[in-house]
């Protein structure tokens, strides 16, 4: 809970990230078509112009050492965000601005492409759901660690092994199968090594999508465990998206509701969870098993 | 002759017309401004199938002149099928000089070797390339291997090297190993050995890459740094033949060629066909040599 106060507010200072009025529009919207979707509609496709809208004006901050949880059902427009922060695809509208990052004072997404992937290659991380985002499956796993570090300028092969073995043991993947392709490995040990790749150059930020998803339960709950020690030890911010709240509730400090492209709810994550206050909220807490 | 000066008579000079020549001289020039970078250009239908040596032929036929002296070179060879059939086809759109001496010639076409010999400024040196996109191996879409050459963007062809290196204990590319041109764009060097690749960095000589059927040309104009992509611990290398001697003339500092005669048994001789030919019977030509780090 680093970053907040006693009462988790936070001063509105000492952000990592600030997002403000991030939108993303599919397809050709019209004038009213922000206006004629959301929660209130039931639907964020709008119904003139058939635009979708994934996301609609979202704001929020994010404090160093802070899990943000960002929750939500199919389609409400989680996974976009994070993408859109990662830089793998363009907002319609909306600024962000990153502490690591001329200290702030630019729009991240006004940067040069030179600038995003520098940016994104040392400063950010992400952790797909599926490994075969994050990971290149043509090469080894040691492979994909080195692509990370080689893009961060380590052009030492013995520094680059000795650092990609450092970070496989750390995530519990035996460093005996370093030179072999993740094909081989299971869906959890592919997200260890996706992990590795996301931490590889220190990021003081990482992003992770529906990470467990595909992972059978007692699987989740390691990788879920591996994670929270990670950012404790590391310090490191994240933002985790899932739609299950289980997730959210080992590893957020704070959470977005998302539906249909709004934000509903928003606050520390055991408040949302005991004392939910939106209707979908309290769908979806009624609903955890 | 008398059949060739009449078989000449109806095609323009070089065959090529003069406006395609334009079209090819006005790329070579923005190639060679931009050295390592991959200038598209509108290749013309030869009378060759393409992958047959078309990109080169497209960079002869543009730049060769009445006066030039011609040699084609095939995997070292200058009397392989490939080789004849391509300098016949010259000499008889051109009425040139044809030549296998590597000295003599002023403009010679090359597959898969740079000759042994050292080339001077007053040489262009013509490479066939089959595939000049050197990241075509780690990245299949045209549209994104451009904008990562834009941003040099070249972390997935070192990801390359380093599993080249992990899989077989050293930089195994048997041929077009990555250089980087001038500091700024990696290129292929065509599938030349690695032997050769030295011999690319700050030559006296013009290189030009042609690619028909790719449809680019890439240079390394003369005093260019070239340097094959090695890491700060593993180095790159020449191919090496410890205690391994030509039997044809006893040389043992040149590419060499594996062979078989007749009774199975194994053999080596120097591939640079006009090289042996000159080691075997005079003084040893100016040869530029690379040693390898240990």
């Amino acid at each position: 809970m680093q970053g907040t106060n006693g009462n988790g507010h936070h001063d509105g200072n000492g952000w990592l990230l600030r997002v403000r009025g991030l939108t993303k529009i599919y397809g050709e919207p019209d004038p009213t078509t922000l206006e004629s979707t959301g929660p209130a509609f039931n639907s964020n496709i709008c119904p003139r112009s058939h635009a979708i809208v994934a996301l609609n004006n979202i704001s929020f901050d994010l404090y160093p050492g802070e899990v943000l949880g960002v929750v939500g059902e199919s389609g409400s427009g989680k996974s976009t965000l994070v993408q859109m922060l990662y830089f793998d695809q363009d907002p319609t509208a909306g600024a962000a601005h990153f502490r690591a990052v001329d200290e702030g004072q630019t729009n991240l997404f006004a940067l040069s492409n030179q600038r995003k992937r520098q940016a994104r290659n040392h400063l950010l991380g992400m952790v797909y759901q599926n490994p075969r985002d994050g990971l290149n499956f043509g090469f080894t796993a040691g492979g994909n660690i080195a692509e990370k570090l080689l893009m961060a300028g380590t052009f030492h092969v013995g520094r680059i092994r000795e650092r990609s073995s450092a970070l496989l043991t750390r995530t519990e993947v035996p460093v005996g199968r370093m030179d072999e392709t993740p094909a081989a490995f299971s869906g959890g040990m592919q997200q260890r090594v996706q992990i590795s790749k996301a931490i590889a150059n220190s990021p003081p930020l990482v992003f992770m999508d529906e990470v467990t998803s595909g992972l059978d339960v007692s699987v989740q709950a390691k990788v879920l465990d591996l994670i929270r020690q990670l950012q404790r030890e590391l310090g490191v911010s994240m933002i985790v998206v899932s739609h299950d709240l289980s997730v959210i509730r080992m590893l957020t400090d704070r959470t977005l509701v998302l539906k249909h492209g709004h934000v509903v709810e928003h606050g520390l994550t055991d408040q949302i969870l005991q004392d939910p206050q939106h209707p979908y909220t309290q769908l979806l807490v009624s609903s955890l098993l | 002759m008398v059949e060739d000066v009449k078989f000449r008579a109806s095609y323009n000079f070089a065959f090529i017309d003069e406006s395609t020549k334009k079209e090819v001289r006005r790329k070579i020039l923005k190639a060679v401004c931009i050295p390592g970078y991959q200038v598209p250009y509108s290749s013309p239908e030869m009378p060759i199938s393409r992958g047959w040596g078309t990109g080169g032929l497209h960079l002869t036929l543009s730049l060769i002149g009445p006066r030039d002296v011609f040699k084609i070179i095939d995997q070292g060879s200058d009397a392989s099928v490939n080789a004849c059939s391509l300098r016949q086809f010259v000499k008889r759109m051109t009425g040139c000089e044809v030549t296998f001496d590597t000295a003599s010639a002023t403009l010679i076409q090359s597959r898969h070797r740079v000759p042994e010999e050292i080339l001077t400024d007053k040489q262009i040196l013509v490479l066939q390339v089959p595939q000049p996109e050197v990241l075509r191996g780690v990245e299949r879409y045209e549209f994104k291997t451009r904008q990562m050459h834009a941003e040099a963007d070249y972390a997935k062809i070192w990801v390359s090297l380093y599993e080249a290196y992990v899989r077989f204990g050293t930089m195994m590319r048997g041929s077009g190993y990555p250089i980087r041109v001038n500091g700024r764009y990696i290129a292929t060097p065509s599938p030349i050995p690695r032997w050769d690749v030295p011999n690319l960095s700050m030559a006296h000589c013009l290189y030009l890459f042609g690619a028909g059927r790719e449809k680019r040309i890439h240079c390394i104009p003369p005093y260019t740094k070239v340097e094959p992509l090695e890491f700060e611990d593993v180095l790159f290398h020449v191919e090496a033949f410890p205690g391994i001697r030509c039997s044809a003339s006893g040389e043992d500092n040149a590419y060499l060629d594996e062979i078989y005669d007749d009774e199975g048994n194994r053999k080596f001789v120097i591939n640079d066909s006009n090289f042996l030919d000159k080691v075997r019977s005079g003084p040893r030509p100016s040869q530029r040599l690379f040693t390898n780090p240990d």
